[in-house]
């Protein structure tokens, strides 16, 4: 398959290894956080760190728009198909987020909840005009990947006329959640997490530009790595944040120069500013409430917006207590130091959201890598 | 079916008329419909006695018998329709035991308004999978349900075949040293299934696999290579099937990405829509599960057959107290092929 194997061949990735084997200097240890899920996700799949030397660990970040999606976000959309009857479309992943009451999304369709799966918000648009007499909200959820088309349909929502289209917005930004770990007391004070560096994001960054990490790279001293989803990516950002911490460097760099410029997408950005306003906070699952890191639909374009057309009110929902995954999304603990992994929390009954999505820190490692502790506790 | 002409007024309108009630109350529309319908495309001995069971010769040694739902959206694929499909998907449950498949009854719940020119394309298609397979379908039912109740058709197929001598196939005999082969590329029904589902709004030239692999399994068994399972892995891919053997068998795999078929244009729509290969459903396909000294042979005898010209042997069994399967990535790497968990979702970002 061209422009994808190109992008996983082994022997190159042995090259890759060897060569990372090479940079790393003696008496010293190197921690990363790939904020992605998507950086999650190929490095459990392709088993990434089997090829890195022990010194290079890699933390997983939370950029997971599922995992870090509140309950009381979740139990908002149950109520706007349950209790108000409208048709839900939603991304795939969400529909097994565990929310209050022991619901989901899946069960509340099971209950009768009109839930639809929708693989683009343009089918949600089109499915309002196809049904003009059914409320259709379309559940936005993700980072600065998934905005823009959220956008866009608001905006055709406008010119179409629409009455029965509107959206729950939950679209959350990428700088004010890495600005927040790095503020996080583990992080500046106690040095918990140690973190040398960040890989930065594949396609958020494509739409925001390389330049929002300049930030962090000259406030925080760390360096930044924005890298494509493929392993070879992953592992090719992987040398060059090495070689930054062993030059006692801290830039941004662009490893995924074939997508990602300094400015990012221009058009997307201007669609997004004219639609979308920064919310004054909003709660991360695990991250707790980050101010200005979310977005709300501007009062233009009210009419599209479900918190304003139905009767919903937010209401904060703790975790389950035992539930580390907050922890493990600041990076402070790994899935397997969960008391509930694999036992009562596993892909098939989650009860945190880092087991929802394949992308989640938990399921990877649950689907993936789960060999490796148990390899070492029989040894 | 009788052979006495019963007295109808009209023959069905095959072009423009619609399945309705009365062809599930048991009166004279639904003896034509079965008459006219049914019984014409499956003709047979057995069928045309007409009585409440068909009598069938008795068969000396083990039988084999295998029941298998269909409900499949949409109805018409390219490379088949759920009346192939539900032929196919019972004759290769039946097949994958070893047996030889000899009898088939077919139950259809049929939707209100269900078009009855659609109903004589998949009733066609099947009788015409039946013939080419050698397989009768002997008995048969219809029901029909109010409109709204069903999804157009769903056919439930049960299969009975004749296990020959000696041959010993299940999912828990798989054994440490054992190498795992599949008789061609992977992914290609459930993709080709996916690609038509209009929300995706994609064109493709993906092409569902689904066929009767009993003939396969015959060269196979026949080849004397020392085979100790063999399954086909529709419903949630080989990476299912693999740990259903795995955990019914006590053992553990190991995979080797590399070796594992698939087609380009399957690679890339899973790649599109974010999904694994490894979990997507085929109907043509067989997993074998034959011991190390033989996996060569039968290899070979796979690849003679025109349904196996891409097989490979793409694992080994060995010893795991965990029963996990586990796969060498292309990239280097090991990671676990898991269940999976519900339905395969596309991703987000």
């Amino acid at each position: 398959m061209k422009y994808v194997e190109e992008f996983r061949d082994g022997e190159l990735a042995r090259g890759l290894a060897a060569a990372v084997a090479r940079a790393v200097e003696p008496g010293r240890s190197y921690s990363f956080m790939e904020f992605c899920g998507g950086h999650t996700h190929a490095i459990s799949r392709y088993g990434v760190t089997d090829l890195l030397p022990a010194k290079v660990r890699m933390i997983h970040g939370p950029g997971c728009p599922v995992c870090v999606l509140p309950i009381g976000r979740v139990d908002m959309a149950i109520e706007l198909a349950l209790a108000h009857g409208v048709t839900l479309c939603t991304y795939g992943d969400t529909l097994r987020i565990p929310a209050s009451q022991g619901l989901s999304l899946l069960r509340a369709k099971s209950r009768g909840a009109d839930v639809r799966i929708v693989y683009s918000c343009a089918d949600a648009l089109a499915l309002a005009q196809q049904h003009p007499n059914r409320q259709v909200v379309f559940f936005a959820i993700g980072f600065e990947t998934t905005t823009p088309p959220t956008a866009v349909v608001i905006r055709q929502a406008q010119v179409l006329g629409l009455e029965n289209f509107s959206v729950l917005c939950c679209h959350v930004l990428t700088p004010a959640a890495i600005g927040h770990i790095l503020e996080s007391p583990e992080v500046r004070e106690y040095g918990t997490v140690p973190l040398d560096g960040f890989i930065g994001p594949a396609h958020v960054s494509t739409v925001i530009g390389s330049r929002p990490y300049e930030f962090f790279a000259e406030e925080y001293r760390k360096p930044v790595v924005i890298a494509g989803f493929e392993p070879l990516d992953v592992m090719q950002a992987i040398l060059m944040l090495v070689n930054q911490v062993n030059e006692g460097r801290a830039e941004v760099e662009n490893e995924f120069s074939r997508a990602v410029t300094r400015e990012g997408n221009l058009k997307a950005q201007n669609l997004v500013a004219e639609v979308f306003e920064l919310r004054r906070e909003f709660e991360w699952r695990g991250l707790n409430v980050v101010p200005y890191s979310a977005l709300r639909i501007r009062a233009d374009y009210a009419r599209f917006d479900a918190e304003r057309r139905f009767p919903l009110s937010y209401r904060q929902v703790a975790d389950n207590r035992a539930c580390e995954c907050g922890a493990i999304l600041r990076g402070v603990k790994r899935p397997w130091e969960c008391k509930l992994f694999g036992t009562g929390c596993t892909p098939e009954n989650p009860m945190g959201s880092c087991m929802v999505s394949s992308e989640g820190a938990c399921a990877a490692h649950y689907t993936y890598g789960r060999f490796k502790e148990l390899a070492v506790a029989e040894a | 079916m009788s052979a006495v002409k019963r007295g109808y007024v009209r023959g069905l309108d095959l072009k423009e008329g619609r399945v309705d009630m009365s062809h599930g109350s048991g009166g004279r529309a639904m003896a034509q419909l079965i008459d006219e319908l049914f019984a014409q495309a499956f003709a047979n001995d057995y069928l045309g006695q007409g009585d409440d069971g068909a009598v069938l010769p008795g068969a000396p040694g083990r039988l084999v018998m295998s029941t298998d739902c269909h409900v499949v959206s949409p109805l018409f694929f390219p490379g088949g329709d759920i009346g192939c499909l539900s032929v196919h998907g019972t004759i290769n449950d039946v097949a994958m035991m070893g047996a030889t498949p000899l009898y088939l009854t077919a139950g259809f719940i049929l939707e209100e308004g269900f078009p009855l020119a659609d109903l004589k394309r998949i009733i066609d298609s099947m009788a015409r999978a039946s013939r080419e397979a050698g397989v009768p379908v002997v008995a048969g039912d219809t029901k029909v349900v109010e409109q709204g109740h069903g999804d157009g058709v769903f056919i439930t197929t049960t299969g009975l075949g004749l296990l020959p001598e000696g041959v010993n196939l299940s999912g828990s005999r798989a054994r440490a040293g054992d190498r795992i082969l599949v008789s061609g590329s992977i992914g290609d029904h459930g993709m080709a299934i996916m690609a038509q589902r209009e929300s995706l709004g994609f064109s493709s030239i993906i092409v569902s696999d689904t066929q009767a692999l009993h003939g396969l399994v015959a060269a196979l068994l026949s080849s004397g290579a020392e085979v100790h399972a063999l399954r086909d892995p529709t419903r949630g891919g080989l990476a299912t099937t693999l740990n259903e053997i795995a955990q019914q068998s006590g053992v553990g795999m190991m995979l080797e990405e590399a070796a594992i078929p698939v087609n380009t244009e399957v690679a890339a729509a899973c790649e599109l829509l974010g999904l694994d290969p490894l979990y997507v459903a085929n109907e043509g396909k067989l997993v074998a599960i034959i011991a190390a000294n033989d996996a060569e042979r039968a290899l070979s005898v796979l690849a003679a057959h025109p349904q196996g010209a891409r097989a490979a042997i793409v694992g080994t069994v060995h010893e795991d107290a965990h029963h996990f399967v586990q796969m060498i990535t292309s990239f280097g790497g090991r990671r676990i092929v898991d269940w999976l968990t519900g339905e395969q979702l596309p991703r987000i970002c």
